[in-house]
């Protein structure tokens, strides 16, 4: 059983949440330019770690917002919480997330684009 | 399809171990059960294999057994980093059943079903498989029409399947409560005779005897830290207890599939979650047939021992902590409990959950892989049981003969990039 902080609402039973399975999956833009193995990389292939994972939650009865999660697989150990859009800043999030094969798939490089309008987005955002 | 019976290869235990029989119970019962044979050797792990299976559970164990017994591959190994059958073949419901709407299903579990019957012969070992029917409930008009489209399938594919109404089910199962008020009323359902339970325990220890007797070697206690290679060649196994050289390394390790083959830098479209079930304290008999229920998503049957055993979904977030979160079986409960009112007052004996490896199509991978000698049969998700036999026969003719047969071959891993999927998800409900 899990209480899940969530960024808008504060801490909340897991039953209040769903989830919406491995994170930080680009969609690749060059989609033709890529093979059917390298899309099936994108759409069906999952990163499924043992150990520290950043998936996507969603407070699905309560503000019905979206949020990144860093969590332990084996001993449900909430590491960090962060943004939609937004890369994880603990150490050990960041080595979780640079670890993942998917930093090195072709599908994620077609996206790279993609990547930076986000990022560019939520600066713009932000400054307001 | 109803006609092509499986090829069990040697039955019995041509390797000369002494027989189980009520006259051995007899015979041992002079010396006071003292001289029993062990069931399997307490091998030691040698420094080179023909095969190496990784993963000591039902289908690992059987895959091994018809290596041996069918394709006469003895010289090989199954290594467990824990005991025989400790993961998910000693935490599933144990439910037996072939009727999935897809051909390719259909066959595989089907296959499956053939080497069920008449197991406890071919292993000379009581697997206690009875054919007491599975009852698949639906609880609104939709479920049933998708159920009748369902059952005309299955019977196409030459397996038994029927739909019963409510006043049958009620004949059938006389503790179940047929009132159309409940949350989840029953509204019809399809009932598949030959399905029914094994003694999983039994399944794990007769396929490791057998296997045995034909001169493979059982290492428990073993755990596979890496897979060595040659460029794209398997050369061998890296275990805690020493290095292992083999050409051809069979990976069954449900929820840890994706575990292994992260060593061997393959993905799969694995999620590995925990599915959970729990066990009354024993009663007398109430329940002669197991009961399922795909929009609940609960099992329900009684042990010979007089234990309801009560099956709950899968968990919506990946896990490999072999427990599972409270709210699931409390859902499943609430709706048991409407649906036999007579279990209300029982008390729960134990809770458990196993980690199980679901694929996006719900149906399973039996797969050779880009790395010549290596194969995995993994992605069985929730009903991996049922599929024991089938899934080691299949999987073992795949690493004998490096192709894989018809049955086996609609699985294969590339699936997931021609997208030719198997969806039993959609068509079988969410349990499975």
């Amino acid at each position: 059983m899990m209480l899940i902080d969530c960024p808008f609402c504060g801490p909340r039973d897991e039953t209040e949440f769903s989830c919406g399975g491995e994170a930080h999956i680009a969609r690749p833009l060059a989609e033709n330019k890529i093979s059917e193995a390298e899309f099936a990389d994108y759409l069906f292939m999952r990163d499924n770690p043992k150990g520290l994972f950043l998936e996507r939650w969603r407070h699905s009865a309560g503000c019905r917002r979206w949020f990144n999660m860093a969590r332990d697989t084996v001993s449900h150990e909430i590491v960090e919480i962060y943004p939609m859009g937004a890369l994880p800043k603990t150490a050990a999030a960041k080595s979780a997330y640079s670890a993942s094969w998917r930093r090195d798939t072709a599908a994620e490089h077609a996206a790279k684009p993609a990547r930076t309008t986000v990022k560019n987005a939520g600066k713009a955002r932000g400054a307001k | 399809m109803a006609d092509n019976q499986p090829d069990r290869g040697q039955r019995g235990l041509p390797g000369g171990k002494p027989r189980y029989s009520a006259f051995a119970v007899a015979k041992n019962s002079m010396s006071y059960h003292q001289d029993w044979q062990r069931a399997w050797r307490d091998a030691e792990p040698k420094s080179e294999y023909d095969a190496v299976i990784i993963g000591g559970g039902g289908h690992g164990l059987a895959t091994a057994y018809y290596l041996a017994a069918v394709h006469g591959m003895t010289n090989i190994a199954v290594i467990e980093k824990g005991w025989l059958g400790g993961g998910n073949t000693g935490r599933n419901t144990t439910i037996i059943r072939s009727n999935y709407l897809w051909d390719e299903s259909a066959a595989i579990y089907e296959h499956s079903m053939k080497l069920w019957e008449g197991l406890s012969q071919d292993l000379n070992f009581n697997v206690m498989f009875s054919q007491r029917g599975v009852l698949t409930i639906a609880h609104s008009e939709h479920e049933l029409r998708e159920m009748s489209r369902r059952v005309h399938a299955i019977r196409l594919n030459g397996i038994d399947s029927e739909i019963l109404g409510p006043a049958e089910i009620k004949k059938f199962v006389p503790t179940i409560n047929i009132d159309q008020s409940i949350r989840y009323p029953v509204m019809g359902g399809f009932l598949q005779r030959r399905g029914g339970t094994a003694r999983h325990d039994a399944v794990a220890w007769g396929y490791a005897r057998a296997a045995d007797d034909l001169g493979v070697d059982i290492i428990q206690k073993c755990e596979v830290t890496g897979l060595r290679r040659q460029g794209r060649k398997i050369v061998g196994v890296e275990t805690s207890r020493g290095f292992i050289k083999t050409k051809k390394v069979g990976c069954v390790v449900a929820g840890h599939s994706s575990v292994v083959a992260a060593m061997a830098g393959i993905r799969l479209p694995i999620a590995s979650r925990p599915l959970q079930a729990l066990v009354s304290e024993p009663i007398k008999p109430i329940l002669d047939t197991v009961i399922m229920s795909n929009a609940v998503h609960m099992y329900i049957s009684q042990s010979d021992k007089g234990e309801m055993v009560l099956g709950a979904g899968v968990d919506k977030y990946n896990s490999y902590a072999q427990r599972g979160s409270f709210p699931v079986p409390e859902h499943m409960l609430a709706a048991a409990v409407e649906l036999f009112p007579v279990l209300s007052r029982l008390r729960m004996l134990r809770h458990w959950g196993g980690i199980v490896d679901t694929c996006p199509d719900a149906s399973p991978i039996i797969s050779k892989t880009d790395i010549e000698g290596l194969y995995f049969d993994c992605g069985w998700g929730t009903g991996g049981f049922k599929a024991t036999p089938g899934s080691g026969h299949v999987f073992a003719d795949l690493i004998a003969n490096d192709r894989p047969n018809k049955i086996a071959a609609p699985y294969t891993l590339d699936r997931f990039r021609s997208g030719l999927l198997i969806d039993e998800h959609g068509a079988a409900g969410v349990a499975h």
